[in-house]
């Protein structure tokens, strides 16, 4: 999925088709709308953001405490416990857990995690078959894509077109885009996977250090299907996935999908604490940059995030843009405060993707600061030396333009002086601007000219 | 009580009226008000777009011409903001923090300062409220339809006193048009996406004015709809409020 094409350009080849812009501009606007709804039905909404908010402080203050009486509680509980330092050593703990089986089948339900690890490509690569369980993922693996949203991964893809996929995958009629039909299709295709897979892999949305015990959430009930069918259950979690006690459970599964989706609650939040009789039921706990990013004063709160979405769905850029044009396994505001860390070369078209309008932080269900974070990457990918010399030029001419009145009087009166006179130098192809937007009108005098003739 | 007035350099470059309106409000309204003549920029543009360090010019020059009022006044959330966030001196510290103290938007420094409820201006036409979000989500000059709060607008309690003015109601109340500084050019296709469907809700649900208590997001929607060769003009806050 890593791309040199930028987000500018990603989003350009998008906007190509603006009915298609304005379909899922909509789509996604809807959502943001169910989730406003619901939460304001909740007259303690802002008091659970904050608690949930304060919770994950403590649990970021505490991690390595949290995360050794977590390990210790599974391993109680008959769950073995894996570390992954990195993307790498996750991926070759799987594969070497099916090995060790010799299995070579494996169904999936949804974890960012593992998309952010490229799980399916490295298992495929090794000889192992990964059939994505939930709905939305299937159809995008199907169609050899990326997930373009994290709880919503084929968001852009039109009725029409995911019935095109389902005529040449699993053999539905041409032209069928019916929902009931297609949903029935998958029913069948995944029943099949469930009942034949030996093995098992989710996500997890939190795991309780108290108890040693994690949960999952799905609409779909895919997971429970996969991990109860299965002779071995791998779930996957990044570090901060956790919470320090099952009472405080309650506060993220209230906010969880009503963020996310403008549900009261998922349908199906699973509990799994231990293996049942004759079954393996491992954990792995990846770090893969969490602990940099911990370290990172600015940016840790980022770890607060329980992947809901509700700043995607806000989001006025993403909804013109498209989960894809973020070129990392979460897209959006989020990910363009976490993609960095991990690579600031790759992604630092990421954080300057926004109009710091503010609207991500106010739906975070953990008030995670995500746009004042997202003016603080910016300024950390400049002094990194991350951006172009041309803007950095413009950037250094404009500083001295504006540190001076005097400059800045006479290069103002310059500009209007063009803009009146030579509006052809200004309204062209090379100003950015001018493509889509007239230029303002040069007024005949500044407001600075006007008060000293006007005033005294 | 002595005001500063601080006029953002677009402003003053492109929108001389906005800055005509803000002086003369204030002035009707008995402020002292006085304006720096060698004021340039608050550094926003550079600090948004990763240079805050090459800020620091303008910062002292910010400092050197408004340390010596009792407030400053802006007709700008997000300049004000930006100054509010991000003005400081090494050499003069103690006046930044007051600066970021003491300076106001035009709009909250009229119901919280001023706490007028009188405007005597008359203005006989449909307007449409763009919120802007440095004000409206930085500044809390409005509640925010992501929140779980009192509904308030301070731009409105104002535009509400105004004899004859129409507002009117918009499907989505306070989305960004999508100007965002540099970002108008850096991310050109989706910024004009934005500013395009920000225009259209204004038309679309009948507006002859579009005001706002910014006028960067002002001028990226008036181009817009300059292209659109559409008869709906934009005109800054202070311009209604002002008029007679």
């Amino acid at each position: 999925m890593s791309s040199s094409i930028k987000h500018p350009a990603l989003s350009d080849i998008f906007n190509k088709d603006e009915a298609r812009v304005n379909w899922h501009d909509d789509t996604l606007w809807w959502i943001r709308a169910k989730r406003d709804k619901v939460a304001h039905g909740i007259s303690e909404w802002e008091i659970l953001r904050e608690t949930a908010s304060q919770i994950k402080n403590n649990v970021l203050s505490n991690l390595h405490d949290y995360l050794m009486v977590f390990e210790a509680n599974a391993q109680t509980n008959g769950i073995k416990v894996h570390w992954a330092a990195n993307a790498e050593e996750h991926n070759k703990i799987v594969l070497s857990l099916l090995q060790s089986k010799g299995i070579n089948q494996m169904v999936k339900s949804k974890s960012m995690l593992t998309e952010e690890c490229h799980l399916n490509e490295y298992l495929e690569r090794n000889g192992v078959d990964v059939i994505d369980s939930d709905l939305g993922e299937r159809i995008v693996q199907l169609a050899k894509e990326p997930p373009s949203h994290i709880v919503l991964p084929c968001i852009h893809k039109k009725k029409g077109e995911i019935g095109q996929i389902f005529h040449e995958h699993l053999g539905t009629e041409a032209g069928v885009s019916d929902p009931q039909i297609l949903t029935e299709t998958a029913r069948i295709h995944l029943r099949e996977t469930f009942l034949t897979r030996r093995s098992a892999l989710t996500g997890v949305n939190f795991a309780i250090a108290e108890t040693g015990e994690f949960v999952v959430c799905t609409n779909e009930g895919n997971a429970d299907m996969g991990a109860h069918l299965a002779e071995i259950h791998i779930a996957s979690m990044g570090i901060e996935k956790l919470i320090p006690k099952k009472k405080h459970l309650s506060v993220f599964l209230r906010l969880l999908t009503r963020s996310a989706t403008g549900q009261p609650i998922t349908t199906y939040s699973s509990h799994f604490k231990k293996p049942r009789k004759g079954q393996e039921m491992h954990v792995i706990l990846v770090d893969n940059g969490r602990s940099v990013q911990l370290g990172r004063e600015d940016f840790r709160n980022s770890l607060k995030c329980i992947r809901c979405g509700a700043c995607m769905n806000t989001c006025p850029v993403y909804r013109r843009s498209g989960g894809h044009s973020y070129h990392y396994a979460i897209a959006g505001p989020i990910g363009a405060i976490l993609a960095p860390n991990l690579n600031m070369k790759e992604y630092s078209d990421l954080p300057f993707a926004s109009t710091l309008c503010g609207s991500c932080t106010n739906v975070c269900p953990v008030k995670i600061d995500i746009h004042d974070q997202l003016y603080k990457w910016r300024q950390v990918i400049v002094k990194g030396g991350y951006t172009s010399t041309a803007k950095t030029v413009a950037m250094k001419v404009m500083e001295f333009t504006l540190s001076s009145s005097t400059r800045f009087k006479l290069a103002g009166k310059i500009g209007r002086w063009t803009l009146k006179n030579a509006p052809f130098t200004v309204n062209n192809q090379l100003n950015l601007w001018f493509k889509n937007r007239e230029m303002p009108e040069a007024p005949k005098e500044s407001f600075s000219e006007w008060y000293k003739k006007n005033n005294k | 009580m002595k005001v500063g007035l601080f006029v953002p350099c677009y402003i003053d470059q492109f929108y001389p009226n906005a800055a005509i309106a803000t002086l003369n409000l204030l002035k009707k309204l008995g402020v002292d008000v006085y304006y720096p003549l060698n004021q340039t920029c608050c550094g926003q543009p550079m600090a948004n777009s990763g240079y805050e360090h090459l800020t620091k010019n303008c910062n002292s020059l910010f400092i050197q011409n408004f340390a010596g009022f009792d407030y400053i006044v802006s007709p700008s959330g997000s300049c004000v903001l930006h100054i509010k966030d991000h003005l400081h001196d090494d050499q003069r510290e103690q006046d930044a923090r007051n600066i970021r103290h003491k300076v106001y938007e035009l709009v909250e420094f009229l119901t919280d300062v001023l706490k007028v409820e009188n405007i005597t201006a008359s203005f006989p036409y449909k307007v449409g409220l763009h919120q802007s979000c440095h004000g409206q989500r930085g500044l809390h000059l409005s509640s925010m339809t992501e929140l779980v709060d009192v509904p308030f607008s301070k731009p409105m309690q104002l535009l509400n006193q105004v004899k004859g003015l129409e507002i009117i109601e918009l499907t989505r109340p306070d989305e960004c048009c999508g100007f965002g500084g540099t970002f108008c050019v850096a991310e050109e296709a989706v910024s004009a996406k934005m500013g395009k469907d920000r225009v259209e809700d204004h038309l679309m649900n009948g507006a002859e004015f579009i005001t706002a208590a910014d006028m960067s997001c002002l001028m990226h929607m008036e181009g817009i709809l300059k292209r659109k060769n559409s008869q709906v003009k934009v005109l800054h806050i202070a311009e209604i409020l002002n008029a007679e």
